[in-house]
């Protein structure tokens, strides 16, 4: 199973997040002038700054070449996961519902926090259990999720709400205490916090791993 | 011929504005009252063969329609 | 032009005698573009006059050193083929003007030495030092540096992992801004500028030249400017890290392509100096064509061109059938890259205008001829420094005493700062702040799949300790930075320095600055540390006096199994606690002095650095065999501090003996809060503590146990507080002040 995982000039959390796929399958790093999705399984657009945050937060990245591939992948139902500015790309993108705003504290905040699992029988939470508490750290100065009020209650409604900030937890001001959610066909995925900063005993919690798994577990189940 | 044009951009109504707070929070500090309903956007300005088009390039890149309004002036 | 007006050399801070050897050394009256690069080359920052004589003193060999003090950055080997290069510089006055962009253009600065020998920047450090935080200008200085260094090193993805932090009246006007920067690098593959090869192009690449930094130069312009045209001439340079993100990933393909011949980055005096030192380490010549240099600004005279200090700007030596596949490299990264130059055997910087010299100076006499200055050090027969501001009322007790330390500025809980970093960003963050003693950053897992080693890292000064004594107080600094390190279970590897100082042509400061190099060459010898490269700031002062003389040291230290990395709290209920080392507790120079309001002591206590050279190793060793469960060196506030902290950190109370110091009165208190080199709190197994006590100086005091920290004190007596009221006074020192 292969992960392509981009790169737009900006990024930093790239090597990061295939260092993390590459402990539940391969990975090779997509450059954003290509159209070339190299028959890879999934895609993750990872965190960092594209672009220098130019204009609008993944504003920019959001009309790579690379995201034309990208966006037509995900139509044809291929999983994709945006991780923190990748979220925010694919809100850009119109591939997520909502968008993201400045911290209410205005401030970049780097912090472990705990998630709880809203649903655990989708292609990305397939590995953890309902109700589960994650670990995983984040780290953004825009994060906090927003969506006007009817789609906000659509995307509730739908249970596209994926993970949740614990009680407590939400330093951001996210509507809904939101840390990640899904799209309303299930296949595209995004959250602010980062899994691939969760993966190895060594440099923490490895709770984030179980991200990644769930989405290897899902190409397996649909070869 | 170019012309020049001014794209305001602001936090839509009743949008969560951070800056804006922080801003109507330090003002009154520095010993201005009397200040309220402050939100912080952004400006592009350009210069446009074609001003028509400015609408157009508002919606798909210069502002995120979810979240900000906009408005075009003539420089 | 005025009739008072001043020569323009002595506006651009050379004295007459400077000027007369510049003149000797041409042959001639130097113009306006010669006299503008020679005022750069030979002023302080550049030419370190008053202090490279002293410098000479550090110890810089080691057997692990691979690169030492001369190139961009020193570097140490790591094992396994890699090194680690890295620097610490200053960036204090661009700061106090305007603290976010100054602060961020220092980080900026420093990655670029990093890079610039081929080394992947993986973490950045900063050391910070304010007024203290009940004026509104040192608020606004802290909250906008970190700010900036938060902005700059999270955009461009490098962690920032450790730092330290500090508010002295006597920086009020003058803060301090140090940040050091750490790459890896294969250890056969570290770059260095000499340019070689005549004949080889001289790129320059990264962002556009403008009028950043020009300032005093800008008495040389031919043009008279205008009223309005003070916004032409931008005393703030503006950092850009995206366009460092490129410039950086360009800059290591350009290198692990090995298309380059040498690389050198742009700083402080711009082309300048880079080209010049660039030409001097090759023993060579270059020809630099201004025009050809790509601007941001029109109309910029060519030695404004030599001059600018605008950021995100590097230089290659590269051959000429290479020179097309660079550029190549440039446009993939978005980063402009031109042709300006080429190598010469001529010895001589040549600085061409459209054909025309405009130019023509040798290099040796810009780099090498600077005159270095002798300092006439004294010392200070009275008290330099104010006695610092009362902040405790005079009767109070120990009980009281703790929560006022740990809530004070210097001691309080850092989170508010430290949590505006990204510390987590290249996966290779083992221990992040306030977790251990040092930062640890895993290093590549070894090809014989045995343990993952790991590399260490902290960075320590001492200002209000140094004005006590410049000599012991260095030694102190040193020993502390070593200190962390063992703590973590580290070996110090190198050390990096920046030195902050007043005025050195005062002798007082002289004398201040000669002392605490003395005491830095001679803890590093003891230690068998070498010094791998450094930076200088002098003349931190103003009309209120000095700053007190700060030296900063950053030190790496290597731990051959990551997993054994050593913690600071306590972490199991009924482990033994244990007092370790050669530690003499005294109360003159201390937190709880200066909370007291008590005049610095003339001179500090005698250490005997053999002893805690031992101790360090000791406890060092015992973290690698994992038998402690945490060590935690002492520092501010002494032992109750330092035990508060570990009760803190790893949300475990204690109960420890202080029995024989007294139940009340200056003796408990010297006890409890006295500081001075070579102590450590330890925790672990009993058993273990005990091997270590057949080494070292080592009391077992006692144990982890209950929620609350309780000391024992003779006559039955105690001392008790419930860890929630520590950590609310500890959390919110700091959290008041800044919001």
């Amino acid at each position: 199973m292969r992960f392509g995982v981009l790169r737009f000039p900006g990024t930093c959390d790239e090597v990061d997040a295939q260092l993390a796929c590459e402990r539940v399958g391969e990975a090779t790093i997509l450059w954003h002038g290509d159209t070339d999705l190299q028959g890879v399984d999934a895609i993750v657009v990872p965190g960092g700054f594209s672009y220098g945050d130019y204009l609008r937060v993944g504003a920019i990245a959001r009309f790579a070449p690379i995201m034309e591939s990208v966006i037509r992948f995900a139509r044809e139902g291929g999983p994709v996961l945006g991780i923190c500015n990748g979220f925010q790309v694919l809100c850009e993108a119109g591939l997520l519902p909502g968008a993201l705003l400045p911290n209410k504290t205005l401030r970049f905040v780097c912090r472990q926090v705990d998630l709880v699992v809203e649903h655990a029988d989708t292609v990305f939470t397939n590995a953890c259990a309902e109700g589960e508490r994650l670990s995983i750290p984040a780290k953004h100065t825009t994060g906090c999720w927003y969506a006007p009020r009817e789609l906000y209650e659509q995307v509730e409604a739908n249970g596209q709400v994926l993970l949740r900030y614990a009680p407590g937890e939400n330093f951001n001001g996210s509507l809904g205490d939101v840390a990640g959610v899904r799209n309303e066909a299930g296949n595209v995925f995004g959250l602010m916090p980062h899994p691939e900063h969760a993966v190895d005993p060594l440099t923490g919690s490895v709770d984030g791993l179980k991200l990644f798994q769930s989405i290897a577990n899902h190409v397996g189940a649909h070869v | 011929m170019s012309q020049r044009i001014r794209v305001l951009v602001r936090p839509k109504a009743g949008i969560l504005d951070p800056q804006g707070q922080a801003v109507e929070r330090a003002l009154p500090a520095l010993g201005f009252d009397g200040v309220a309903n402050v939100h912080v956007g952004r400006l592009v300005e350009l210069d446009v063969e074609d001003p028509s088009r400015v609408g157009e390039m508002c919606e798909k890149l210069l502002a995120n329609p979810l979240i900000e309004d906009y408005e075009i002036v003539e420089a | 032009m005025s009739e008072t007006a001043t020569a323009p050399h002595r506006a651009l801070g050379l004295t007459d005698a400077e000027y007369e050897l510049i003149v000797d050394k041409l042959g001639r009256e130097p113009n306006a573009v010669e006299l503008s690069m020679f005022s750069l080359m030979w002023s302080e920052h550049c030419a370190y006059k008053h202090s490279k004589k002293l410098l000479g003193q550090l110890p810089t060999e080691g057997p692990y050193l691979l690169m030492g003090p001369g190139e961009n950055a020193g570097a140490v080997d790591v094992g396994d083929g890699l090194a680690i290069a890295f620097k610490v510089e200053s960036h204090n006055h661009p700061s106090a003007v305007e603290p976010f962009q100054g602060a961020a253009t220092g980080v900026g600065g420093i990655l670029r030495d990093v890079f610039a020998v081929g080394a992947r920047p993986i973490a950045v450090l900063d050391s910070l030092r304010f007024g203290e935080l009940d004026s509104a200008r040192s608020r606004y200085l802290l909250e906008h540096a970190v700010g900036g260094i938060g902005h700059y090193g999270n955009s461009i993805g490098v962690p920032t992992i450790g730092g330290e932090l500090y508010f002295e009246g006597p920086y009020e006007q003058n803060c301090l801004v140090n940040a050091m920067a750490l790459g890896i690098a294969e250890a056969d593959r570290l770059t260095r500028s000499a340019a070689t090869g005549p004949g080889n192009a001289l790129i320059l690449f990264g962002a556009l030249t403008g009028r950043d930094g020009i300032g005093g130069a800008s008495v040389l312009a031919s043009a008279e400017l205008g009223e309005g045209d003070a916004d032409k001439r931008p005393t703030v340079q503006i950092g850009d890290p995206f366009a460092e993100k490129k410039l950086m990933e360009c800059s290591l393909e350009l290198l692990d392509r090995e298309l380059l011949v040498s690389l050198q980055d742009l700083g402080a005096a711009g082309l300048t100096s880079s080209s010049s030192e660039m030409a001097s380490k090759g023993g060579l010549g270059l020809d630099i064509h201004v025009d050809r240099v790509p601007l941001r600004e029109p109309g910029m005279e060519p030695f404004e061109i030599m001059v600018s200090e605008s950021q995100e700007r590097m230089l290659c030596v590269v051959e000429p059938a290479r020179v097309d596949e660079v550029l190549a490299v440039c446009a993939k990264w978005e980063t402009t890259a031109t042709v300006i130059g080429e190598v010469t055997d001529s010895g001589r910087l040549r600085v061409l205008s459209g054909g025309d010299v405009v130019g023509d100076m040798p290099v040796e006499a810009l780099v090498d001829d600077c005159p270095l200055y002798d300092l006439a050090p004294e010392k200070p027969s009275a008290p330099i420094y104010p006695t610092p501001a009362r902040t405790l009322p005079p009767d109070t007790g120990a009980r009281a005493i703790l929560p006022a330390l740990l809530g004070s500025w210097n001691v309080a809980d850092r989170r508010p700062v430290f949590e505006q970093y990204d510390c987590l960003v290249q996966s290779r963050t083992v221990r992040r702040p306030d977790d251990a003693d040092a930062a640890v950053l895993l290093l590549p897992a070894p090809a014989d799949g045995g343990a993952r080693p790991a590399i260490a890292v902290s960075i320590d000064g001492s200002g209000r300790r140094v004005a006590c004594d410049p000599y012991r107080g260095t030694v102190e600094a040193v020993l502390e930075c070593a200190a962390n390190l063992a703590c973590v279970g580290a070996e110090p590897l190198g050390l990096t320095n920046c030195l902050n100082f007043g005025n050195p042509e005062k002798p007082h400061i002289a004398w201040q600055l000669s002392e605490s190099v003395r005491g830095m060459a001679d803890a590093c010898r003891a230690l068998d540390v070498p010094v791998v490269g450094g930076n200088v700031s002098l003349y931190n002062e103003g009309p209120e006096g000095p700053i007190y003389p700060t030296p900063v040291v950053g030190m790496v230290g290597r731990l051959p199994d990551a997993a054994r990395a050593g913690r600071l709290g306590f972490a199991v209920e009924g482990d033994a606690i244990a007092f370790a080392g050669p530690f003499a507790p005294a109360l003159p120079g201390s937190e709880l002095a200066k909370l007291r309001g008590e005049p610095l002591p003339d001179g500090l206590p005698e250490i005997d650095v053999a002893s805690v050279r031992k101790a360090q190793e000791a406890v060092r060793d015992a973290v690698r065999r994992g038998e402690l469960r945490s060590a935690h060196d002492v520092a501010e506030g002494g032992l109750a501090v330092a035990l508060a902290e570990c009760c803190l950190g790893g949300d475990h109370g204690a109960r420890v003996d202080f029995r024989g110091a007294g139940s009340e009165g200056e003796r408990l208190l010297e006890t409890l809060f006295g500081e001075g080199a070579g102590g450590f709190v330890l925790s672990g197994p009993r058993p273990a503590l005990a091997a270590l006590a057949r080494e070292i100086q080592l009391t077992f005091v006692g144990e982890v146990t209950g929620s609350d920290l309780v000391l024992t004190l003779d006559d039955e007596a105690t001392l008790s507080w419930p860890l929630a009221e520590l950590r609310e006074a500890r959390s919110r020192g700091l959290a008041d002040a800044i919001g």
